[in-house]
């Protein structure tokens, strides 16, 4: 039974996380998860002309570095999935320009870096991939032009506000054994709980996380305590407290081992107002930090659940309330390890 | 679903959850900022009208286009939001706020060009100022010419 429940994917085949890749911005680079990245870079240009061209740049890294891990070409790649947070998807299709291996784009907003995961690892399930590479990327400056105001302009944000993680992470997935397997996703619902404000999005998405997390443990018949870690992409200070909360009042108690991307990505004294956001938010602690210590056995089996928000700022001047998502993807190690 | 988290009131009941602005902290750092900037402006008038001989009128516009450059300089060297984000209104209402929207939205669209980029998205964030400051004038104008002409 590949379906479980009402939403959730149990893959039939044992698929692994081969290899991963990431590159994050300065500012993620002086987090406390700064050894886990492949590659840094100390400005937020990247060294490019400019801030689209420098996200594409993470991207096209992440992308190599990933293969590069795993002995690949990208010949051998039989599907492309990602997405990013800008109009029209670009990072992801102008990477996927120079990449030439067939490409699906994909939008959920923070929650496409599992999107990607778990679609790309339903289709190898199917059997209509063998190998598959999904990407994310966002980037502060991009961000910040496409949402809010121009990098440089002063306004005040509140403390409820989230900071843009600057960076980009990819995984190559297939049936070939190695020490991660993706075992099963559940694919949330679009929630709508009524909040407006687009500088809280961590309130927002609270919502989306409790509803595919519940769900999860519905469908599967699980428990909190079956996973060492339940790890959401981007609530933040705000967000994370009322999700735990959320679950609570339904008997989850997750406290104990839950924790928030957003949170783990900066120190506290770095000036990011309540966390991290964006697609790279979840990519790159899943496919950096989180991924490291699977392998070295200090997680056995984990929840990812990457949150977004899917509202644009033509919607939020339209006085429209803040549509939300997640998609929950279980990593853990394989039994005996890798080849 | 428990009533606490119900999704008709969600809005009212997160808002415990959400760290507070702090009212008197900000009015007390937007006045220090704000204060600053205009005894700068203060100090510049009285610098022109001792060196120039202006008259304080005549002094005015120096002063404004100095308060402009030096914000269009801390924009550009990436200072000026920083000292926004402490500020508040502070650094938003005076003079060197307006600079800064303009300043902000040319950088931020110089790499589509001089014209569709820069010059199209110059006032992106001031054209708002500027047209409830035109229409406030027009307002503002008949109903002195109607009381100027009723008295």
């Amino acid at each position: 039974m590949r379906k479980a429940g009402k939403q959730t994917w149990m893959y039939e085949n044992y698929l692994y996380l081969n290899s991963t890749g990431t590159a994050v911005g300065p500012k993620e680079a002086e987090g406390p998860l700064a050894d886990t990245f492949d590659i840094s870079h100390d400005k937020l240009h990247c060294e490019e002309a400019n801030w689209e061209l420098a996200e594409r740049r993470l991207m096209s890294e992440s992308i190599d570095v990933c293969l590069s891990k795993a002995n690949m070409s990208k010949d051998q790649i039989d599907l492309f999935l990602a997405g990013d947070l800008l109009n029209q998807n670009v990072t992801s299709n102008y990477v996927a320009r120079s990449l030439s291996i067939p490409f699906l784009c994909m939008f959920g907003a923070c929650s496409t870096s599992m999107e990607t995961l778990a679609v790309g690892s339903a289709l190898i399930d199917a059997g209509f991939a063998n190998h598959v590479i999904a990407a994310v990327s966002s980037h502060n400056a991009t961000a910040e032009r496409q949402f809010r105001y121009p990098t440089e302009y002063g306004g005040q944000k509140p403390k409820t506000a989230t900071s843009t993680v600057t960076g980009a992470g990819a995984a190559l997935v297939s049936k070939v054994k190695s020490e991660i397997r993706i075992e099963c996703a559940t694919i949330g619902r679009v929630m709508d709980y009524g909040t407006k404000d687009p500088f809280d999005m961590g309130s927002a998405m609270a919502p989306a996380a409790y509803d595919t997390i519940k769900t999860h443990f519905e469908d599967t018949g699980r428990k909190p305590e079956d996973y060492d870690l339940i790890v959401t992409g981007d609530l933040s200070g705000v967000g994370s407290v009322i999700l735990k909360d959320m679950l609570k009042e339904d008997g989850y108690t997750i406290d104990q081992l839950y924790n928030d991307c957003g949170l783990m990505v900066y120190n506290s004294d770095q000036q990011v107002f309540a966390g991290g956001s964006g697609c790279a938010c979840s990519a790159v602690v899943t496919y950096g930090h989180l991924v490291q210590a699977l392998k070295e056995g200090r997680y056995n089996k984990i929840f990812v659940v990457a949150t977004g928000a899917l509202m644009s700022p033509t919607m939020v001047q339209q006085k429209e309330t803040i549509p939300t998502i997640a998609h929950g993807v279980v990593l853990m190690r394989s039994e005996g390890g890798g080849q | 679903m428990s009533e606490k988290f119900n999704q008709q009131q969600y809005d009212k009941t997160v808002k415990e959850y959400q760290p507070k602005p702090s009212l008197i902290g900000n009015c007390l750092r937007a006045f220090l900022v704000g204060g600053s900037i205009c005894l700068l402006g203060q100090f510049l008038t009285g610098l022109y009208m001792d060196l120039f001989n202006m008259t304080e009128r005549e002094a005015g516009n120096p002063t404004v286009t100095t308060l402009i450059l030096l914000s269009a300089l801390l924009t550009g060297f990436g200072v000026y939001d920083k000292i926004a984000q402490f500020a508040g209104a502070g650094s938003a209402v005076p003079v060197t706020g307006f600079a800064n929207s303009i300043t902000s939205a040319a950088l931020e669209h110089k790499s589509e060009g001089l014209v569709l980029g820069v010059a199209t998205n110059l006032f992106k964030l001031a054209g708002s100022v500027i047209v409830f400051g035109v229409v406030a004038a027009y307002i503002v104008g008949i109903i002195r010419y109607v009381f100027q002409a009723i008295m």
